[in-house]
């Protein structure tokens, strides 16, 4: 059952150093307290997982928390370049950052697998690319039925999986909608999930297109109103596409960088 | 009237949605195109991202795919394992539309990294996204980027998706059920692949543009089709509503 915890308190629980970290959410939805939380508990040495590391990796990343990325597109959506993620995996800092690299109907498939419990996942993909020869998780298999040769992806099994979700009841049960993305697959998949949420509510009343994680599939919540701006979420905050453009020049520079952490993360407990 | 290149660009990349029913649309300059063609040539145009919408009917230009708008004028909201493994690789979807950071002449397309020569290391580019699977499975390919020789390449530093492979047959050896690239459209031209050796020649010129600003901008020797035609000058309404979408945009973000 899902205790409902202060952020610290469910991070300091769940997150362990040299964790393999699932923090899911395609653009909606994005856990970025909880990832400020990480930052400053300086939780390290972590293997991160996630389709599109966008801003909330560049930055966990740029604070050397990561040793290794697990990825399929890592930009700044509709910006750019995530210049911390470039500095680590070209330039060595602040620390060496090891990847492994596939495309996003692969790393789909390796959270199916994964919620699964599956050891890989099938698919048509990778089909001429260079991509399978840089990692060790993507190679074939031959269908024992019809003799076609697909791709196997490993399955993904992250120790632990963070979202962020509209609400949850008081029995920890946790409700999210909009674009969904492959949050329901990186929890499932995970050993332990933590979910912030805006809100506690007394009764989750349905909503379209809905997805419910029940209490007994969720190992932590914490209130977190606003915790996934700069990303958004639907019916309470909207995408802060200013501060996707503003990072930019935020990231370039180490030094510029480093403060703005220490002024927005590190100190703003 | 006049327009920037970048518009040229656009608004024939737009054309080239002519007749099609669904479109699988990359961020950036693919979806300015597609959503101008839904305001222009084709209306009933089914806009599809790989956030997991299907349907979407922004009123603007989006910033990213996971703009809240894609979502909620969406005719359906579906998770990313279902748009990739039931939309996508099922083969429902008619054109992938895409762009790339580099080219070659077979429509390969290289968005992983840049080989920055010896004892440098390799730049960094963001990756394959959607690409490999939306350039396999979809119907067809269009592909939109700005034409230079550091995007149209002689050799790719790394292919992250496969147009044409080495040339004619590739994609049936592979088993890359679509058809593969069909145009490139850039802020100079089109390029379509020749039916017999796959590789890309230039077919079309913009207004204004010469044939040897084409071949000095492109990174390997680029055939030129012998009939090359010019593309109709934007009309009044394209212009007029690109700039609209591109005003909303600009003014939401």
């Amino acid at each position: 059952m899902a205790e409902i915890l202060s952020l610290r308190e469910a991070v300091a629980a769940l997150v362990r150093p040299g964790d393999t970290v699932a923090m899911e959410g395609f653009t909606h939805l994005i856990p970025f307290a909880a990832a400020h939380e990480v930052i400053r508990q300086g939780i390290t040495d972590l293997t991160l997982v996630r389709m599109t590391p966008d801003v909330i990796y560049d930055q966990l990343i740029g604070m050397g928390a990561a040793r290794k990325l697990v990825f399929s597109w890592g930009g700044n959506p509709g910006v750019g370049s995530l210049h911390r993620f470039r500095d680590a995996v070209e330039n060595g800092w602040p620390r060496p950052l090891e990847l492994d690299e596939h495309s996003h109907a692969g790393m789909a498939n390796r959270y199916v697998a994964g919620a699964s419990r599956l050891p890989f996942a099938v698919l048509r993909g990778y089909r001429g690319s260079d991509l399978p020869g840089r990692s060790p998780t993507i190679s074939t298999v031959r269908c024992p039925f019809t003799g076609e040769e697909l791709a196997a992806v490993a399955a993904v099994n992250p120790n632990v999986t963070v979202i962020h979700a509209q609400r949850a009841d008081r029995a920890g049960n946790v409700q999210l909608w909009g674009l969904v993305g492959v949050q329901k697959e990186a929890a499932l998949a995970a050993e332990r999930v933590l979910v912030t949420v805006e809100e506690i509510v007394d009764a989750l009343d349905p909503r379209p297109g809905a997805v419910v994680l029940p209490s007994w599939s969720v190992h932590a919540i914490a209130v977190a109103p606003n915790g996934a701006h700069p990303s958004y979420t639907a019916g309470y905050t909207v995408r802060d596409n200013d501060f996707y453009q503003a990072w930019d020049p935020i990231s370039r520079d180490r030094d510029t960088f480093l403060a703005w952490m220490r002024a927005h993360v590190l100190e703003a407990a | 009237m006049s327009w920037t290149s970048d518009e040229l660009m656009t608004v024939n990349a737009a054309r080239a949605l002519a007749g099609a029913r669904t479109c699988f649309v990359g961020i950036g300059l693919p979806s300015a195109a597609a959503n101008l063609a839904r305001r222009t040539i084709e209306p009933g145009l089914v806009l599809i991202y790989e956030s997991g919408t299907l349907g979407s009917k922004p009123s603007r230009l989006p910033l990213s795919i996971g703009d809240g708008e894609l979502a909620d004028t969406a005719d359906a909201v579906v998770s990313v394992p279902e748009i990739f493994n039931y939309w996508l690789q099922a083969g429902r979807i008619d054109v992938g539309f895409l762009g790339a950071a580099q080219v070659d002449r077979y429509a390969n397309i290289n968005t992983t990294v840049i080989d920055r020569g010896p004892g440098r290391p390799e730049g960094r580019l963001p990756g394959a996204g959607g690409a490999p699977e939306i350039a396999a499975s979809c119907g067809k390919v269009l592909m939109v980027l700005r034409h230079s020789r550091r995007n149209m390449v002689e050799r790719l530093d790394f292919v992250t998706t496969v147009g044409h492979g080495s040339g004619p047959g590739d994609r049936a050896r592979l088993g890359l059920p679509g058809a593969g690239p069909v145009a490139v459209i850039t802020d100079l031209g089109v390029l379509r692949p020749d039916p017999d050796t796959a590789e890309l020649v230039l077919t079309e010129l913009h207004p204004g543009v010469s044939v040897e600003q084409v071949c000095e901008a492109t990174g390997w020797k680029l055939r030129v089709a012998p009939d090359v035609g010019v593309t109709g000058p934007p009309t009044s309404m394209e212009l007029a509503a690109l700039r609209e979408l591109s005003d909303r945009g600009a003014s939401d973000a």
